[in-house]
């Protein structure tokens, strides 16, 4: 049995009472690793020294915990595209390569706070652009329960080093379903939470107005835990919401009796799995087992969202990447005439087919005489979808449905074509276009490959998501079930 | 929707400053093509009178007091450019 099979309540109190140290925690992460990770691919960078030092001098403070933090001695792996002072930060990406920060990102610093120990930086899509870790320029992350399928993406890295127990607590990044869909595909919980609520400063940007941390875990406690931990205002962020921070854990007593719960019927529609509708009709009946009522409804602009996204994802990389000069930081082409001419080798030789192009298809849609037609028509039906969720959240609690339409898809299999592999995250892009938070809780299998159970809430609505995902998990033991490496 | 010409794409190319050759331009407009017809399903859909949206918050014009604070010291903006030279990034020649 791993120490990470506790949650951080049991690690704590086995760290208050003297019987494990977090040296023996932090040991217990690079020897997974060591174990396991040749086969996952999950990290791009380790930081074992700086990790060991930290370790040993919060070993000293063991037994006068009094000005320890929320997660004190816990390892925690971070998604690559989260700015880490001193430690590489590459995006999974050639253009960054040898990166190296000279700042933290918000959450990095609100993660020191919290005694949390940094174990390495996670494999991910290069910019997060991608559905599977195969657009990684440096490496294919593995699935842990089928080393030959894709752990999602784009944090890949950070649901699948969760999931094959290399680290008990990692931080992703969600766009159009970057956290929640690996999380489904690897068997562990993932929270993107309302927009805002989580500083972005440090986050290398792809998507502003979408883009969100969020926390990768085990269980749903030690998930509510990590967002207490991250989330709140930052005049660095000025998009950060200006509300107060809830201690999740407190709202986890097992209880839905009461809530009323949606599910949409184009969440579980047309181009679903069957096996994946049948484990969303065994989680209405658990919670309403459990006291709640659920009931159809309809979020009619559901099947706009992915063109939607597409357009104005790729619109606001195209501006964000533009930074990406070869001046400053990063790869520089080594031979260039003129500076236009070095701009343009960096960023062909540095970027990926994928982001290329997304960069692409964003210059273009706001390129002069189709703005109208694209840009500004996207943001216009980005109104409607998110009216959808207003209007259900007028009479329910929460929205529930399934947070991908199959399971973990084969390495290979979907990587030709681009719009097949958009298709994957059809149930996840509306809750970013809208900024509400979602989860995914583990709720079956398929195939030996692990299912998720989305839930959403209204704007700052965390609460209520856990509540429901927590009452869930407790009467369900999927989440028990470890993959075999 | 028009078809998206070669021409059309090395100028998207130009605007994104990607260099791309003749094949690459040609792959990138049958992906373009592609994605663009799957995107127009939007215009079934009738946005007469309603905003864009562009932040989902209820917030604009976040205002902050115009206090000077130290920027970040020169050694360390320079630190992971590629190149520089008496404390600026150094470029090759930008006028003829």
């Amino acid at each position: 049995m791993s120490l990470f099979d506790h949650k951080l309540s049991e690690l704590q109190e086995f760290l208050h009472k003297k019987e494990i140290t977090v040296t023996d925690l932090v040991n217990e992460s690079y020897q997974r690793i060591s174990e396991v990770d040749g086969k996952v691919n999950a990290f791009l960078t380790l930081d074992e020294e700086r990790a060991r030092n930290s370790a040993k001098s919060m070993d000293k403070q063991l037994g006068n915990e009094s000005s320890a933090g929320l997660l004190f001695g816990m390892p925690i792996g971070i998604k690559d595209n989260i700015v880490t002072k001193g430690l590489r930060t590459t995006c999974a990406s050639k253009i960054l390569e040898n990166f190296d920060p000279i700042y933290n990102a918000t959450v990095v610093e609100k993660l020191h706070k919290a005694d949390t120990v940094t174990i390495g930086k996670l494999n991910m899509d290069e910019f997060a652009m991608g559905s599977s870790n195969e657009n990684s320029g440096f490496k294919k992350t593995h699935n842990p329960w089928n080393l030959e399928k894709v752990p999602g993406g784009s944090s890949g890295g950070s649901a699948a080093a969760v999931a094959a127990g290399e680290v008990p607590f990692a931080l992703g990044s969600d766009t159009g379903g970057s956290i929640r869909q690996p999380a489904s595909f690897c068997g562990v919980v993932g929270m993107k939470p309302t927009y805002g609520f989580v500083s972005r400063y440090g986050l290398v940007a792809f998507a502003s107005s979408l883009d969100q941390i969020g926390p990768i875990t085990r269980t749903v406690e030690d998930n509510a835990y990590l967002l207490s931990a991250i989330a709140g205002h930052d005049p660095l962020d000025s998009t950060s919401a200006n509300v107060k921070v809830p201690h999740f854990a407190d709202s986890l007593k097992g209880d839905v009796k009461g809530l009323r719960i949606a599910v949409p019927k184009e969440y579980i529609g047309e181009g679903v799995n069957e096996e994946v509708k049948k484990s969303i009709k065994n989680a209405i009946k658990v919670l309403e087992g459990l006291g709640a009522t659920c009931e159809e409804v309809s979020l009619p602009h559901s099947k706009y969202a992915l063109a939607t996204y597409y357009l104005i994802a790729s619109s606001e990389a195209s501006a964000n990447l533009a930074r990406f000069d070869g001046v400053r930081y990063g790869y520089r082409t080594p031979e260039a005439e003129n500076l236009i001419e070095l701009y343009k080798k960096t960023r062909a030789e540095g970027f990926g087919d994928e982001v290329k192009r997304r960069i692409m298809l964003g210059t273009f849609a706001l390129s002069s005489g189709y703005y109208d037609a694209y840009y500004k028509k996207a943001q216009k039906v980005r109104t409607l979808i998110k009216k959808d969720f207003e209007d259900v959240f007028q009479n329910y609690d929460v929205i529930i449905g399934p947070t991908t339409p199959t399971p973990a898809f084969g390495i290979g299999e979907n990587i030709s074509d681009p719009v097949t592999m958009y298709v994957n995250d059809i149930l996840t892009i509306p809750v970013n276009l809208a900024g509400v938070p979602g989860i995914s809780v583990p709720c079956g299998f398929a195939e030996g490959m692990p299912l998720g159970l989305q839930i959403i809430g209204n704007h700052f609505g965390e609460s209520t998501v856990y509540q429901v995902a927590h009452a869930f998990e407790q009467a369900t033991d999927y989440h028990k079930q470890k993959p075999q490496l | 929707m028009s078809k998206i010409s070669a021409d059309q794409v090395k100028h998207v190319a130009h605007l994104a400053r990607i260099a791309v050759s003749n094949e690459e331009a040609e792959k990138m407009r049958d992906e373009l093509e592609k994605i663009t017809a799957f995107v127009e399903k939007l215009n079934e859909v009738n946005t007469d009178g309603v905003e864009p949206t562009s932040h989902v918050l209820n917030m604009k014009n976040v205002m902050r007091e115009d206090v000077p604070t130290d920027g970040l010291p020169r050694e360390k903006v320079l630190k992971n450019a590629p190149q520089h030279q008496d404390g600026q990034f150094r470029v090759p020649s930008i006028l003829e």
